[in-house]
């Protein structure tokens, strides 16, 4: 069966999402992540959508899905590279992502996976 | 109006759906819409095209190229055969859903078109169409 592959960086996991999804490689991957960031004890998600040329209710919903469980499990979701049509479409449709973090591209996306993580770990060692 | 090009696709599987987002969107880059604008009616025609699919049982989309005081647009016409909606007024208002969707595909469908038509009735389908200018 097709998958979207999820790539292993150091504490991170990075999807980047590459092709026009149907909706069950959609739902797919949201399962494949959840299970991931278990086995691999990750600390943040960086999802990748520059390659998206569209984000409907369906895509918009497995966006706030996978931010929403991984957060369950403890893990920070970054979703990088929306392009601009797609961030007016989105916004048009009602959807404005709430409660998902998001940055302009990878780099900065994770700058804000660092950040946090950094945040996490001074917290451990000096709490109020 | 005139109509200056029309295809008829089916709806049968989620595969379909993006089918129909790839003719739709290779449609309006013929015409040359924003890319604004295309991603606007794409958007829409993937919305409709999963009501299609998962309310109305599987349909087929009608795509039209057509042309009004001298203006060109697109015109994407959804039919299904399925239970039909009693309220169009409650189906169209966001958040409102019989399914598991969020409720946002039509009345979102809807903001996204510069024209919307929707026809149905309770065990007679529903055919949904709109209309985008360049």
């Amino acid at each position: 069966m097709e998958r979207i592959p999820i790539l292993r960086m150091g504490s991170y996991l990075l999807v980047t999402v590459q092709v026009d999804m149907h909706d069950q490689l959609a739902q797919q991957l949201q399962e494949d992540l959840a299970v991931k960031i278990v086995q691999t004890g990750a600390r943040g998600v960086l999802l990748d959508i520059s390659a998206l040329e569209l984000v409907d209710s369906f895509i918009g919903r497995m966006i706030g899905n996978i931010a929403a469980t991984a957060r369950v499990l403890d893990v920070a979701t970054v979703v990088v590279g929306m392009r601009p049509a797609v961030a007016i479409t989105l916004v048009e449709l009602g959807m404005s992502l709430p409660g998902v973090q998001t940055a302009l591209n990878v780099e900065l996306g994770m700058e804000l996976l660092r950040d946090r993580l950094e945040e996490t770990v001074f917290n451990d060692h000096f709490p109020e | 109006m005139t109509i200056s090009r029309s295809e008829s696709l089916p709806i049968r599987s989620s595969g379909d759906v993006v089918v129909i987002r790839q003719r739709v969107r290779s449609a309006a880059e013929d015409v040359r819409f924003s890319i604004v604008g295309l991603t606007k009616l794409v958007t829409a025609a993937s919305e409709l095209a999963r009501n299609t699919l998962v309310y109305g049982g599987g349909g087929n989309m009608l795509l039209e190229e057509v042309h009004e005081s001298g203006r060109t647009g697109l015109r994407l016409t959804f039919a299904d055969n399925g239970p039909g909606i009693a309220d169009i007024a409650l189906a169209l208002k966001d958040g409102y859903t019989t399914g598991q969707g969020l409720g946002l595909g039509l009345g979102g469908a809807r903001r996204l078109s510069d024209e919307f038509h929707i026809d149905s009735a309770p065990g007679k389908g529903t055919t949904v169409c709109i209309t985008r200018w360049k």
